[in-house]
Order: structure tokens, then sequence, then C-alpha cells
């Protein structure tokens, strides 16, 4: 599907500052943004941080966080609120970045890790933990995620491989595999028993439910890792935008550039599914916003992470306030809000006669 | 079989005389009966196997001569509804699947993109949950119900604007709406958890305890949805020659797409019904169909409805035998069968092909 491709490219705007060494492009509209994106994400954190079913006023929030407020509001805040809109916050940017790498790479704004199978894999890991193996705690049904996801596309890009992998090749494999991963998801859960079938059934939907600090430190420290390498592979990615053989022109070695946004694509993913389960649209609508809003003509990565961000913090709150006291899973705020967003798309594409 | 026709078929001068294409169209004609005799085989297999295995001669017999004993009602009374059911719902989504692609014209398409599947699980859910529906014929009118509203709105939002209903919008439409009803439905069975210990066992899609009055009520959907459909296979070859083509022959273009899509959400609509969401037949049965017979919907048409029963009946024996005493659901049998079959199948084939 080819649809929204002929982005107008816009002049290069903003101000280039350059050292002997190296140049930089410092657009102010981005810097702007994302100042303004990341205050929206920490208010919204504290709104987020301040309701539930014992609310503390936001000035509490703010000292309790620096632990200097009463035991009462610090332990609410620093064991139970603060870690899940934390992880909220970095599974968001972690989808987002992943989205758009996914994207910029395929040329196609519906493009995500799921063509080489990572979703079906890490649900097939995940609930394989859940219901066959006695007392997996959290940490085990991440580690199941995240061999799954990984050996599924791993074994899709091996089935896929016949003198190179050849990309229609690629979406036909990883379809033929999915499907036959998702039955095995599918045999698990009607063999389940029916509070593993529940557990199972939260996880498919993406939860940020009691989630802590022992999921706050490994998404930390991965993104600490992974988003630097992100960022200096972007610089590639936007050349990449322009085709391949453009890229090859300008000096990039196409086949290890695109191997190595692969890698991090799904890494960035597999982190994310592993903390919090696939939350749907984050990683598919997070990247064209942040596009719009920038007016950029290719992929940022800084408001790209913050949009991602921002929109699962904001989901999250919703999820848990809609039905209160009954916290539904975070997936089927962001299902709600992203499946509008692909019906908007929808009618602007035929106003503009795109399709 | 198969193979030996497509040998022949390549072996065969392109352009050939009159008679080269006689003797194509004869060959086909004996697949198509080759493939009609196998069905008729495999129907025999899935009365005879199952947890009590019975004779083929039995089986037989309880056509010819019944005489009321316990082996002949278990085939007549119970195996004999839930194989027809298997065979009419192969049929529907072998046929919708090679609509669903020759409509747009891309190979990738599924029945379900109209978001019948997903219709058709929110209403189930809702019946179960609010209304505490639990027989399979309720799900039946239920899920028949959602598919049919699901489709028709689909329908509405891709026609928007000039142009009318193109197959890209009607799949962005589908995607949207399916997402959409989907996270309701998880929303419902998260919050409801009797609902989830029915509805996963419904939404894996199963054969299992279908009976006559589930055949009954699916019949006049789904020979309606086949009539409608194969009539169409003429005006599709013009299709698939591109719109403005297609109008220059003198077809209209606006009728076939609607009359496909009826077709469509019949079979489909009536397929999930019966038996809950099977994803797979739909998508790869007219694929293999296609690497047999080639493009020309006249041939590709019903040899998908031919196919697909005898993938879904094969996939259900093997489902019977394999976890006795108890059951693995068709609708996980054909993916992991389909799945892995499919993808040897693409890397057999060359791409053109498909």
């Amino acid at each position: 599907m080819s649809l929204a491709l002929q982005r107008s490219r816009s002049p290069i705007t903003g101000r280039v500052v350059r050292t002997r060494r190296i140049s930089v492009r410092l657009d102010g509209r981005a810097i702007g943004l994302s100042g303004v994106l990341a205050a929206a994400i920490v208010a919204i954190g504290c709104w987020s941080i301040s309701v539930g079913d014992f609310p503390i006023p936001i000035s509490e929030v703010v000292r309790a966080v620096f632990a200097t407020a009463s035991d009462d509001a610090e332990f609410i805040v620093q064991t139970l609120r603060l870690p899940r809109v934390l992880t909220a916050i970095m599974v968001g940017a972690a989808f987002a970045i992943s989205g758009g790498i996914f994207q910029s790479l395929a040329n196609n704004p519906l493009a995500s890790p799921d063509i080489v199978g990572f979703n079906s894999g890490a649900a097939l890991g995940a609930v394989f933990m859940i219901v066959l193996v006695e007392g997996a705690g959290s940490l085990e049904v991440s580690f199941g995620a995240i061999v799954g996801g990984v050996g599924t596309a791993v074994l899709v890009y091996v089935f896929a491989y016949k003198r190179g992998v050849h990309g229609y090749r690629l979406i036909l494999v990883g379809i033929g595999i999915g499907f036959a991963v998702s039955a095995v998801v599918n045999y698990l859960i009607t063999r389940a028993q029916i509070y593993e079938a529940q557990r199972a059934a939260v996880w498919l939907t993406g939860s940020l439910n009691g989630r802590g600090w022992e999921h706050v430190r490994p998404v930390g420290f991965g993104l600490l890792v992974l988003v630097p390498i992100a960022a200096v592979l972007a610089r590639r990615l936007r050349l990449l935008e322009l085709g391949p053989d453009t890229a090859a022109a300008l000096g990039v070695r196409v086949g290890r550039a695109r191997l190595g946004l692969v890698l991090v694509g799904i890494a960035l993913a597999a982190l994310a599914t592993a903390s919090a389960g696939p939350i749907a649209f984050i990683a598919l609508v997070s990247p064209p916003i942040a596009r719009r809003l920038v007016r950029s003509p290719g992929f940022t990565l800084v408001p790209t992470a913050l949009v991602g961000a921002l929109l699962t913090v904001t989901a999250d709150l919703v999820a848990r306030r809609i039905m209160a006291p009954t916290e539904l899973p975070v997936g089927i705020a962001t299902a709600v809000i992203g499946a509008p967003y692909l019906l908007w798309l929808l009618t602007r594409e035929i106003r503009t006669g795109a399709m | 079989m198969a193979l030996a026709e497509a040998r022949v078929r390549v072996a065969e001068p392109v352009g050939s005389a009159a008679g080269g294409i006689g003797r194509r169209r004869a060959l086909r004609l004996a697949g198509l009966v080759a493939a009609s005799g196998l069905l008729v085989f495999v129907v025999l297999l899935s009365l005879a196997v199952g947890a009590k295995p019975i004779p083929l001669g039995t089986v037989i017999h309880s056509f010819t001569g019944f005489d009321g004993s316990n082996d002949h009602l278990v085939v007549r009374e119970l195996r004999l509804p839930r194989t027809l059911v298997g065979v009419l719902v192969g049929a529907a989504l072998g046929l919708a699947g090679a609509l669903m692609q020759a409509i747009t014209r891309n190979p990738l398409a599924d029945p379900g993109l109209l978001g019948v599947n997903a219709g058709a699980s929110l209403a189930v859910v809702i019946g179960i949950s609010m209304f505490g529906l639990g027989s399979l014929s309720a799900y039946v009118w239920l899920a028949f119900f959602g598919a049919a509203v699901t489709s028709v709105v689909v329908y509405a939002l891709g026609s928007m604007g000039r142009g009318g209903a193109t197959p890209v919008r009607l799949a962005l439409a589908g995607a949207a709406l399916s997402a959409l009803l989907g996270a309701l439905t998880s929303a419902v069975v998260l919050l409801d958890q009797a609902t989830l210990d029915q509805f996963r066992f419904w939404v894996v899609g199963s054969l299992a305890g279908r009976d006559q009055d589930v055949l009954v009520q699916v019949l006049p959907f789904i020979v309606v949805g086949l009539v409608v459909g194969l009539g169409c296979a003429r005006p599709l070859n013009a299709l698939g020659l591109g719109e403005e083509t297609a109008r220059a022959l003198g077809t209209r273009v606006g009728w076939t797409r609607a009359a496909t899509a009826l077709s469509v959400t019949l079979l489909c609509g009536a397929a999930t019904a019966a038996c809950g969401p099977i994803g797979f037949i739909g998508l790869v049965v007219p694929l293999a169909a296609r690497a047999v017979v080639g493009p020309d919907q006249r041939w590709l048409l019903p040899y998908s409805a031919v196919i697909g029963p005898i993938v879904l009946l094969v996939c259900d024996v093997v489902g019977r035998v394999i976890a006795r005493p108890s059951e693995v659901q068709v609708g996980i049998m054909t993916a992991a069968i389909g799945g892995p079959a499919f993808v040897l199948l693409v890397r057999r084939v060359r791409m053109a092909q498909l």
C-alpha cells in the first residue's frame, strides 16, 4: 500500500552551526516543539501520579518525587505510581522510535516490526511462560517475550533468505510464520486455566498495571544504550529515505545501514514489548504525528520519541481512570485513539485525491 | 495431479492453435473433476475418523442401509452435519478469498480485510456478556449480524468521496474498523472472566459440535454467495486488466465490485458464523489454486471453492486424531499446517506466479 508517500519536500529550515570537524543543523521549530512536548509529558505525568483511589495533590506529588512528603504519599508515589509513569514514558518512546525506523526503511506508513513476525513471536514467548511455566513472574514473561520475538524474527529472515532477502518474499514468509505462531498462541490459550487465559489476554492487549522499579531499570538502561545508536543511524536513515541508489551515491553503505537500523528497531520494540506487552498503534501513529508537527520531510528522532511518550502516558491515564476503580489495560485506550487516526488518514487521502 | 498439470501447462507452446486451448480446457476440467473426487474421499474420511474410528464400509452402509446401530447413528447424526458444515465453510472461505484477491488485485488480500471477523467477534462477545447467550445456533445469528453490519460500514466508509470504493480505501477502512472493534472486544472480555471463558473457544474457529441446526442456518447464505461469486468470474477477468480497460470492454465496474463485496460478505459472514473466525484458508487456498490454474477467474474461482473444503476437512481430521481423546480446533490446525506449507510455497514458486 503506497499512500501518503508523496510528502512535500519542504525547504531545509533552521540554522547550521559549523565547527571545523562537524556541522549540525539546529531546527528551531523542532527544538521548541520538543520543549513543549517534554513539558506536556511532565504535566500529564504529574497529573497521572496525583489521581487514583488515593488522590494526592500536585504540590504533594512534586515533594514526594524528591522524597520529602508524608509517608503515605511518598510510598504511593515512589513505589506505585512514579515507576508506572516512567515505564509508560520510556516504553512509548521506544515503540515510537522503532515504528519510525521501520516506516522510513520500508517507505510505507503502515510498516512495523511485525512484518518480520516480531509481535506474534513475542506473544508466543509470553503466553508460553504464562500458561506452561508454573509460577512465572513478570521477569520470566518479559524474557519469554524477548526470546520469542527475536527468535521468530530470525526464523522469518532465515526462511526468506534465498540468494539475498527479497522484500516481497520477506513479507509473505512473515505472514506464513506469523499465522503458524499465532495458532500455537491460540492453542495455548484454549488449553490454559481461565485465570492464566485472562493474564495472557491482558498481556496481549498491552498493560502497564503494576509496573515497578524492576521494569524501569532495564528499560532505562536499554534506552541509554539504544537511543544514541539510533541517533547516529538516523542520519543514514534520512539519506535512505531518498532511495537506496541516491543514498549509496551519497556515501551510505546501504546493506550495512539497513541491517543496523533493523537491529536497533527490533531491539527497541523488544525492550518495550517485554515491559508492557504489545501496546497497539503507538509505533504506527507517533512518527507521522511528529513529522507533521515538526514539518520535517523525514524521520526526526527526538520529537518522535516524545510524541510516543506523551501518547502512552496520556492513554494510560485515560485507561486507568475511565472505568475507575477498574483499571483497563493501556492497549485498549491506544487502540481507541489509534483507529480513528487511521480513519482520518483515510478520509484525508480521499480528499486530496491521493488514492 | 496438480504438479503434473502445471508441468503440462508450462510445456505447451504459448499461443498455439485452437487445439492447444481446447486441450488445456479439457485438462483443467479433468483437474477439477479429480479435485472433486478427492473432496468426496476426504468427506468419507471425515465421516470415518474420530474418537471412535468407524470402517469406511460401515460409513457407506449407514447411508445405503441404515439400521439404527450406534456406529450408524454417530455417522448420520454427529459426523455428517459437522462434515457438511466443513464442506460449506471451506468452499465459502476459499471462494471468498479468491474473490477478495481478484477485486483488490492483491494476492495478499484476505476475506477478513473487510472487518468481517472483528465485527462477528464483537457481536458474539456482546451476546455472551450482556444477553447471556451460550448456544452455537445463537452465535450464528449474532456473528452473521455483526459481520454484515461491519462490512456495510466498511463499504460505506470506503466509498466516501469521489471515485467510489477502491480496494485500497476498503482495506484501510477495514483495518481501522477492525482495530477499533478488536479493542472493544478485548475491553469486554477483560472485564468479564465468564465471557472470556466461552469466547476463547469460539474465537479459534472450530467445527466441533456443529449440528443440523447450524447447517440449515448458514446454508442459504452460502449458496447465494457461491452463486453470485462464481457468476462474477467474467467481469472480474476484465477488471484484472485494469479499471479503464474493463470499462472499455463493457464491464460495469461499480456493479462488479458491489456484487463481489456482497458475495464475500455472505460467504465470509456465514462461514464465521458457523465456525468462528478461521484465518488461513481464504489467503492460502486461492494462492495455491492460482499456482495450478493461473489467473483466469473462470477456473480460479471454482478451483478455490473445491480446494478450500479439502484443506479444511483434512485439517479437521488431523485435529481429531492428533490429541486423542480430545481435539485440536480446526482453526488452529489450518494455521499450524497452512503456515509452514505457505512458507514452502513462497520459497518454491516464482514470485511472478503469486
